[in-house]
């Protein structure tokens, strides 16, 4: 009797376990992402790459935290004032990092100190201090940095650097603790809404709640990352129930799971800019067939070039919706996009034609579209696509998709005549678009570094050089727009879309997204 | 019955003795699996040949393509109304139907071409290997460890680095990472036959090394190596898709067989099956036909086998 | 002397332990040699891939921000030690090499080999459960086929293998997916199950929920390649088959056990195990799609990726590891021969 009593006691205890571990009890819940790619490492200032600073802004809160427009807000820094050159920063009260130790001016100092001194950096982090001269405490709750020029864009690229604890992360080493000892968790400690627990390369990664946090409780118990790098894998591990959320789902399947009712779907436009770069600079141009000059140095046939590409067409077939049209290289109103260029321009073949003909070119010319091929969304069936477009107005054209290193390699020796690529405005702001893609190239000023077109327009350059030191903001936007405008009615370049981030989850989670494309866990909440 | 009527036949058969391709033709057409085998690998080999006359459009021909009429389900009409789209279309608007036909010629010529190579220069470096043994041997064998153990992805980026872009360099790339694969198989039967009596007799007879080789050695080395060949004609193709989908192999815009059916991968689960499934089914057709004809063709060209 | 049973006893048991021993020795003799042959073997591989990826183009451009500046490209460069010439480039390498240090990933900072190792056996237990199973099912079917290459259930096999080989591996896999995991939810979608710690190494095979994970990765592999084992296996039977031994085996009234399980098998092995050993070196290397497809944390994936991304040290450190595994593997696949059919010399030696 007894025995038959208890046995029906555990099955019964054990039935709601199970019950509980299988939908997960409403008091302690796990949140289980699916990356799209794998950290290469845990130690916040060694490698710039999306994948590492989303897990770094989770772990790690900087002095400015960027809104859901990439507009600077309060983060670890409550509030600031700027005097020519001299920025002073007051710093948030009573923060403490995850093992309890209280958030001080030090901790700041300590990390800008950090960053120039991590060796071997693929991609480091001194892009952002460029215009740093001096990081200093004044006192505890207090941060003067000092620029070398008045530098606007001071607060955005700020909001790129976690803060580190100089207790925990000081070491031996020239930069305290070594990108090894952080990656397996040896002083990653944060005042972020999670710390660190584990992490198994290739498999998964952890991150548990973290109690000190200063700001809304976050709602997860623990985090758990597993980068599933094939995208239909991703899908079926949702289907099948075994991760919370996934990224990037295949645009094919964006149908069927906007349909499926236990799942939810979040789109937001992004910052990244899909644009075709066209040779202005060689003569003759190394792709082009058909003729012996060099037919796109001519306005009129950049125009033409243009006006045959139908952009809806593009974002309704090729990228199944998961687009927007772009006129020009950021969406308006973001910052520095101007109104006049904020519909992208429509299909009109026979204009396009007529404008081929009047260049000289009436029975069109040969030209090859270089585009890598898995670098970007769809980049290489955009690139197919853009070909018949160009193909039916006459301009014959041959698509040629290769693996990026060796695109890479083919764009940064000028082989192409015309090329495919993607942008991703980090800053939010035109000036990084313009200054990186369209300034005359100036290798030594790290200006057009990206610009493989090689056009040049110096009135442009100017206009954007100027902006650099422009610290009222309604000023700098008002130039960058005229500028971006300058460059748009030239066809300096075809932007052709905006890319959407794209996130799916079950539908009890609803997940706020970021135009920079970044998932981080504390913008996903539980439905009310 | 008289006597008459079972000496006659007889003396009549012994009279014509069958020849040695009738005896062929009987044996081959005995199987009715044979029989179907050959018709379906005719129907492929004839549709890759003369694709350019059956197919309805030239899927290779950007110009042709109207991206508003992609994805469409089989049977739909084009958006001008010119066609109807059999078999649907796929991503990129091509015409299913006619760019299985130009998909077809492109695969197959590229993994035969490769695989009849690959086959020819490890047959031969294996059954040397085996024959001469020793330091030509090991030379050889390490050669082929260092070959198998080189990614084909690597050899074909470093092929067009090297060679520049074109169809050839991509069966050239074929050749280099498939030729170790037959010439290790090779090698092991070789090192069988290599002992047995008919060898040592061939050499006694002062035979040319090459002779006993091609003549004696090779025949009775083939079934494992016939079987591998025809295996490996469909790994050539799906390696071939691989290689092109990563920009190292034919042209995107002029896609082969397997990379149709790569490309349609992503739409398997979103209900637009078509873009997969026709290219598959093609493509299992030409393998099911070749191995058909090739397992026969084996049993009946085997010495062994004649009874 | 006289020839007494006993002395005669002695001398056959001296006998045997003379030939034994000459055979160990001759085995012994070619595995110093073979391991001698690696060295030069693993310099040639080496060379190799570093000649290759400079051609192919430089990992600066794979690595570095798109905004960072030349002066910052150089610095990079300057510090990943990519601005010296090529050959120097190479002595530094083998410089580390010899003491152990395979350099870091570009990527990730971390010791290439390292990265590496930690991923291994998870490749190694998908190849070896997938290839066991490929052979303990693929050549009692084989044989089957070819005993009565007419039967319905013949056909059936042959035409069931052909389907095995010429499915895309990615297909099946997916396929098994839906089915089994999202539908019938009996399995995991992706990943590697709990693992158990056994010193450094981590495996899988000893917990349940490793296996439930390990399932549908390993059939997806072993559809292929217990294909072409079935066919080799079917030609093979079919060639032996007519042979003469048999028949006497058949005339000396064995069981069809015996002959089938001990006499055939022993003659079919030598193009099985060749077969067996080539596809298990193939999967250990470049399992890529699988594990891309069931996210298996295992070595392929590693490769592939760091190839694109043109990360060196990686690519070279997997490489010369590849490498060794392969001339190993080959040299136990020779021994094997030996053992099967003592005609084989093992280095062909007359």
């Amino acid at each position: 009797m007894a025995l038959r009593f208890t046995r029906a006691l555990a099955c019964g205890s054990a039935a709601v376990f199970l019950a509980m571990g299988a939908t997960g009890s409403a008091w302690a819940r796990d949140l289980t992402i699916a990356l799209k790619t794998e950290p290469s490492a845990m130690d916040p200032q060694y490698h710039a790459l999306t994948p590492n600073n989303q897990i770094a802004q989770t772990i790690f809160d900087p002095m400015i935290l960027l809104d859901k427009d990439l507009k600077p807000q309060p983060g670890l820094a409550e509030s600031w004032t700027v005097d020519g050159k001299v920025w002073t920063f007051k710093l948030r009260p009573n923060v403490k990092f995850s093992d309890g130790t209280p958030f001080t001016a030090e901790d700041v100092v300590f990390t800008y100190d950090r960053i120039p001194k991590v060796p071997n950096s693929p991609s480091p982090f001194t892009l952002y201090l460029g215009s740093v001269a001096k990081t200093e405490a004044v006192d505890p709750m207090t941060v003067r940095i000092t620029t070398k020029e008045p530098s606007p864009l001071l607060l955005v690229n700020l909001a790129q650097l976690p803060i580190l604890s100089k207790k925990a992360a000081s070491g031996p080493a020239a930069e305290g603790k070594t990108t090894m000892q952080l990656n397996s968790g040896d002083g990653l400690i944060g005042t972020g809404p999670y710390k660190f627990v584990s992490w198994q390369r290739g498999s998964e990664f952890i991150l548990a709640r973290n109690d000190n946090y200063w700001g809304a409780k976050p709602t997860w118990d623990r985090v758990i990352y597993r980068p599933m790098t094939n995208p239909a894998a991703r899908v079926a591990a949702l289907l099948a129930g075994n991760v919370d959320m996934i990224e990037d789902p295949p645009t094919d399947d964006l149908p069927a799971l906007k349909k499926n009712k236990a799942l939810a779907v979040e789109e937001t436009p992004s910052v990244r800019t899909v644009y075709v770069a066209l040779d202005q600079f060689a003569e003759p141009s190394p792709g082009i067939k058909g003729t012996d000059k060099n037919p796109l140095k001519d306005k009129r046939v950049r125009e033409a070039l243009s006006l045959a590409i139908n952009r809806d067409a593009i974002v309704e077939r090729v990228m199944g919706g998961v687009a927007l049209g772009a006129g020009q290289m950021l969406p308006y109103p973001m910052f520095g996009a101007s109104k006049a260029h904020s519909v992208p321009p429509k299909a009109d073949i026979e204009k396009a034609k007529k404008l081929l003909a009047d260049a000289g070119y009436p029975n069109g010319f040969e030209i090859t579209l270089g585009s890598p091929s898995g670098r970007y969304v769809n980049d290489s069936k955009v690139a197919q696509a853009v070909a018949g477009m160009w193909s039916r107005i006459g301009v014959k054209t041959n698509v040629d998709a290769m693996a990026p290193p060796v695109f890479f390699k083919n764009r940064d020796s000028y082989a192409f005549s015309a090329y495919l690529a993607g942008w991703s405005v980090s800053t939010g702001e035109m000036s990084n678009a313009l200054s990186s893609l369209l300034v005359t190239p100036n290798p030594a000023a790290g200006l057009g570094t990206t610009n493989r077109s090689r056009y040049s327009n110096p009135k442009m350059d100017e206009l954007v050089a100027q902006s650099g030191s422009v610290m009222d903001d309604g000023k700098r936007a008002e130039m960058l727009q005229q500028a971006s405008d300058l460059a748009m009615n030239d066809y300096a370049m075809l932007p052709l879309h905006y890319e959407l981030s794209v996130w799916a989850m079950k539908n009890d989670i609803q997940y706020q997204g970021r135009p920079d494309q970044v998932t981080l866990a504390q913008f996903a909440t539980l439905k009310k | 019955m008289s006597q008459a009527d079972i000496v006659k036949p007889a003396i009549a058969a012994a009279r014509k003795p069958e020849g040695p391709w009738r005896r062929f033709f009987v044996d081959f057409f005995a199987s009715k699996l044979a029989v179907v085998g050959l018709i379906l690998l005719t129907v492929t080999v004839v549709a890759a040949v003369f694709a350019p006359w059956i197919a309805p459009q030239n899927p290779f021909d950007i110009g042709n393509l109207d991206i508003m009429d992609s994805k469409l389900p089989p049977g739909s009409e084009s958006g001008d109304g010119t066609m109807r789209y059999l078999l649907g279309t796929d991503g990129q608007a091509r015409d299913l139907f006619s760019a299985i036909l130009y998909g077809l010629r492109t695969s197959l010529m590229v993994a035969g071409i490769s695989v009849f190579f690959a086959f020819a220069i490890g047959a031969t470096v294996g059954l040397i290997a085996a024959y001469f043994g020793g330091k030509l041997d090991a030379l050889l064998m390490r050669i082929v460890d260092i070959q198998l153990s080189f990614p084909a992805i690597l050899v074909a980026l470093m092929l067009l680095a090297i060679l520049g872009k074109g169809v050839d360099k991509v069966i050239i790339a074929l050749i280099v990472v498939q030729w170790a694969y037959f010439a290790r198989a090779a090698r092991g039967a070789a090192l069988v036959e290599r002992n047995k009596e008919y060898v040592e007799a061939a050499r006694c007879m002062s035979l040319s090394w090459w002779r006993v080789l091609w003549r004696h050695l090779l025949p009775n080395c083939m079934p494992p190596l016939i079987v591998i060949a025809t295996i490996d004609l469909a790994h050539a193709i799906a390696l071939e898709a691989t290689l092109s989908f990563l920009g190292v192999g034919v042209p995107v815009t002029e896609p082969s067989l397997g990379m149709l059916i790569s490309n349609g991968f992503e739409f398997l689960l979103s209900g637009r099956y078509w873009i997969s499934f026709f290219p598959g089914i093609a493509l299992a057709i030409a393998i099911i036909g070749i191995n058909l004809v090739g397992d026969h063709l084996r049993d009946v060209l085997n010495p062994r086998n004649a009874n | 002397m006289r020839a007494t049973p006993a002395r005669i006893a002695e001398y056959r048991s001296a006998r045997r332990a003379r030939l034994l021993s000459t055979r160990v020795n001759a085995v012994l003799a070619t595995i110093i040699r073979r391991l001698l042959q690696t060295v030069v073997v693993m310099l040639v591989m080496s060379a190799l891939v570093f000649v290759g990826i400079y051609l192919v183009g430089d990992p600066i451009s794979m690595l570095a921000s798109p905004e960072a500046t030349e002066a910052q490209r150089d610095a990079i460069r300057a510090s990943l030690g990519l601005d010296l010439p090529l050959w120097r480039q190479y002595l530094v390498f083998m410089g580390q090499a010899v003491q152990g240090d395979f350099g870091n990933s570009f990527l990730t900072g971390e010791p290439a080999m390292r990265l590496i190792l930690q991923r291994a056996p998870a490749t190694l237990e998908l190849a070896i459960t997938a290839m066991l199973l490929s052979v303990l099912i693929g050549v009692p079917l084989g044989i089957r086929a070819g005993l009565k290459p007419q039967a319905v259930s013949s056909r059936a096999i042959m035409t069931g293998s052909v389907l095995g080989f010429s499915l895309p591996n990615f297909w099946v896999g997916l396929m098994l997916i839906m089915v089994f995991a999202v539908t019938l939810g009996w399995v995991p979608a992706s990943g590697r199950g709990q693992t158990v710690a056994i010193g450094s190494l981590n495996l899988s095979i000893f917990t349940v929920s490793g296996w439930l994970s390990l399932a549908l990765p390993a059939i997806t592999i072993a559809m292929a390649k217990c294909a072409t084992i079935i066919r080799v296996t079917r030609a093979a039977t079919r060639e032996s088959l007519p042979m003469d031994y048999i028949k006497f085996a058949r005339a000396k009234g064995l069981s069809e056990r015996r002959v089938l399980g001990v006499h055939l098998l022993k003659n079919i092995l030598i193009p099985i195990v060749t077969v067996a050993g080539l596809e298990f070196g193939q999967v250990v290397a470049f399992a890529v799609v699988t594990e891309t497809v069931f996210s298996w944390p295992g070595m392929g994936k590693l490769l592939i990726d760091s190839i694109i991304n043109l990360d060196r040290p990686v690519v070279v450190a997997y490489l010369l590891l590849i490498v060794f595994f392969l001339v190993m593997l080959n040299l136990v696949v020779d021994i094997i021969y030996t053992v099967l059919d003592p005609r084989v010399r093992l280095e062909g030696r007359r």
